[in-house]
């Protein structure tokens, strides 16, 4: 009792508090709770805004699907809208193609790109190559459109499609190279130093001159010698575009893309992973291989499932380079022209709200946008699924 | 000095003869066929700037040999020097001599991958891949192109790391799941797994509690049966409960450039050098009087 007498008569001479007097101003309060609801509204009409897109979609959507004639919409053998064919599995299939080839060039070289900016790049060459990754980032689709539709169509396409044998003998001929080139070097390791070594990368180089000037002279010689129109002048206007030139003009747009997540997502593996796989007799390619990539992996596949969303939603490119303009024949052939989707939807909606048509023909380009929209969601929320169960192994 | 004229001297040795004169019986001498490293001369560089200079080390096979110093002394950059980790640092540059087993370790024709291979390395974070622990272990064997036999390795090295027991039954479980301690000797049983003929250990418990320490130092012990260690530890009552020898790394200050350069001050058998020290420099860092 007597020690509780003694802290009462201490606390007195310090002097007690009024709750008032920690309550801070009135002012302050009122500004936190402003401040607060600002945020909140800046969220809300984000998400009013998605909702209303979502409501007109549906809307238009369930007129088409309330109304249409279902066998129209397949096997029809093209998507004809203003006449009323609204044939899915030409719109589906071309932008099956068109996202898989993307994909084939903007996930190999996108990770590529990815794995040596992180892995390998010293500090100055990420800050020459990582600027050029952005500008390549920049350019306007319509401006790789007119890349894709005056050369890669005339120039790469084209020429692949004609001379497929070829192409395909080629990169086997490269495969096989490249795997003598993977022997020998292990070779020349093993025999570092020694006369043996020194003759083999002598060999070697000669090969590599002679393979690089047989290359250039087929190189010319198809150039300028076939007689071909659209061979004869390099920059010469192609006849018409198709989907695969499209759909390479699409995945040189997602490279950047692809490459920018992935990096990101390398970069953000610890370095002590590194450093404890060096410290255990692994050389780079091993550690990238073994540690930082399975590490990184759900970046790696978010980056892809990105890709594939851009590569799918891409318009402007398809529209322009995929060799049709407002109807299209069924095909599956990546070398002849079609509509994708979104290519689809573009080449009646330009400039004005009427579409010229029959009957449903603009209500038939909202169902497209709303089964675009299924997919997308559809594939982000597998990509989810997929990310967390790779995650959950380690 | 190097392994040939210690070889004539009787093949025993005092350590650092030239630097600290000889005491009494108590010192324990040099082997010269047990010499592993051998630094003479030796300075690391990053860039223009020296970090350590001028070290001058024997270390003796199955000891275990501290660096203790303060921070900044470089005595982590001398260790990283021993199995070529500083390679991966791009500025990093080494001058000097470093044998190992009479082989300069920075001859061109050697492969650093080689070199880890048979020095391995255990770091101051515990850090487990996030894989199995199966397969943690059996990484450094994976990537030496070993194939068979592999179940044997990581059961006989997670034995030797005194963690068998507590995860014989969930291999296939991730490590990221383990505690700090366990993590810790996870990575021992890493390294061992490589058949490693040196530890380097860079204060392998300043991450862990008292307790995981404490098992870590027992580990240590027992590793020291078979395998030659280096630690780096800021924790002089670890390097003098652990090691063998002990050597005491300090900071020199340019004056005109600021910047700090780390030296070897003295070097020898831990017991002298936490009793009976010969430089004043060593007496006021276990003393607590610097540092």
């Amino acid at each position: 009792m007597a020690d509780i007498s003694i802290s009462n008569s201490s606390t007195a001479a310090v002097g007690s508090l009024s709750v008032e007097a920690l309550a801070g101003p009135q002012k302050r309060a009122r500004k936190e709770a402003l401040i607060r609801s600002v945020f909140l509204l800046a969220s809300l009409v984000s998400i009013l805004i998605s909702v209303l897109i979502v409501v007109s979609l549906v809307r238009e959507s369930w007129t088409f699907m309330t109304q249409v004639d279902w066998s129209v919409t397949w096997g029809q053998n093209g998507w004809r809208p203003r006449r009323g064919l609204y044939d899915m599995p030409t719109l589906l299939v071309a932008s099956l193609i068109v996202t898989v080839i993307a994909m084939l060039v903007a996930g190999p070289l996108g990770l590529g790109a990815a794995i040596y900016l992180s892995e390998y790049a010293s500090k100055k060459t990420r800050s020459f190559f990582k600027p050029i990754l952005e500008v390549l980032a920049g350019v306007p689709s319509v401006v790789l459109g007119f890349f894709a539709l005056f050369f890669i169509s005339p120039q790469v396409i084209e020429r692949i499609g004609r001379n497929g044998w070829l192409v395909i003998g080629a990169v086997i001929i490269i495969a096989y190279l490249a795997v003598i080139a993977g022997w020998t070097r292990n070779l020349v390791r093993r025999e570092a130093g020694t006369e043996l070594a020194t003759q083999i990368k002598r060999v070697l180089t000669l090969t590599a001159l002679v393979a690089t000037a047989l290359i250039l002279i087929w190189w010319v010689n198809s150039v300028a010698g076939s007689g071909d129109p659209a061979s004869a002048d390099f920059f010469s206007v192609k006849r018409s575009g198709q989907l695969a030139a499209a759909a390479v003009g699409v995945g040189i747009l997602t490279i950047p893309l692809v490459a920018s997540v992935s990096e990101d997502a390398l970069a953000s593996v610890p370095q002590e992973l590194r450093s404890a796989s060096a410290g255990l007799g692994a050389r780079k390619l091993t550690t990238t291989v073994q540690v930082v990539l399975p590490a990184a992996v759900s970046g790696i596949v978010a980056a892809f499932i990105i890709g594939i969303s851009r590569a799918l939603g891409e318009t402007m490119v398809v529209f322009m380079a995929g060799g049709a303009a407002d109807e299209a024949t069924f095909t599956s052939s990546p070398f002849e022209g079609s509509l994708t989707m979104t290519a689809g939807m573009a080449s009646l909606a330009t400039g004005t709200d009427n579409v010229v048509g029959e009957g449903l023909t603009f209500q038939s380009l909202y169902f497209v946008g709303f089964v675009l929209f299924l997919l997308t969601l559809f594939l982000n929320i597998a990509a989810g699924r997929f990310v967390n169960r790779v995650r959950e192994r380690y | 000095m190097n392994a040939e004229e210690i070889a004539t001297d009787d093949s025993v040795v005092t350590d650092m003869a030239d630097a600290v004169p000889a005491t009494t019986g108590q010192d324990r001498g040099f082997v010269a066929e047990d010499i592993v490293f051998d630094a003479s001369d030796l300075s690391v560089y990053y860039g223009d700037f020296r970090a350590v200079r001028d070290v001058n080390m024997l270390i003796q096979r199955k000891e275990i040999t501290a660096l203790i110093g303060p921070s900044g002394c470089g005595k982590s950059t001398v260790l990283r020097s021993f199995n070529r980790m500083n390679d991966l640092i791009p500025t990093a540059r080494v001058e000097g001599n470093l044998l190992y087993r009479g082989v300069d370790l920075y001859d061109p024709r050697v492969d650093p991958v080689e070199v880890r291979r048979r020095i391995g390395m255990v770091f101051q974070k515990p850090n487990p891949f996030p894989k199995s622990i199966y397969d943690n272990v059996a990484y450094g064997p994976r990537v030496a192109g070993r194939k068979k036999g592999l179940d044997d390795v990581v059961e006989s090295s997670l034995k030797k790391a005194a963690l068998w027991d507590e995860v014989k039954d969930r291999l296939q479980e991730s490590a990221i799941g383990m505690s700090g301690g366990q993590q810790q000797r996870l990575s021992i049983a890493r390294a061992i797994a490589s058949d490693p003929e040196v530890l380097l250990m860079d204060e392998p418990c300043s991450a862990l509690d008292p307790i995981a320490t404490a098992r870590i130092e027992e580990l240590m012990a027992e590793l020291k049966d078979e395998y030659t260690i280096l630690i780096v530890t800021h924790n002089m009552q670890q390097a003098a409960r652990v090691s063998d020898r002990t050597a005491f790394f300090s900071v020199e200050v340019d004056e005109t450039s600021d910047r700090r350069t780390g030296l070897l001050v003295e070097y020898t058998t831990t017991e002298k050098l936490f009793s009976n020290p010969d430089d004043e420099r060593t007496e006021n860092y276990i003393t607590g009087r610097f540092g």
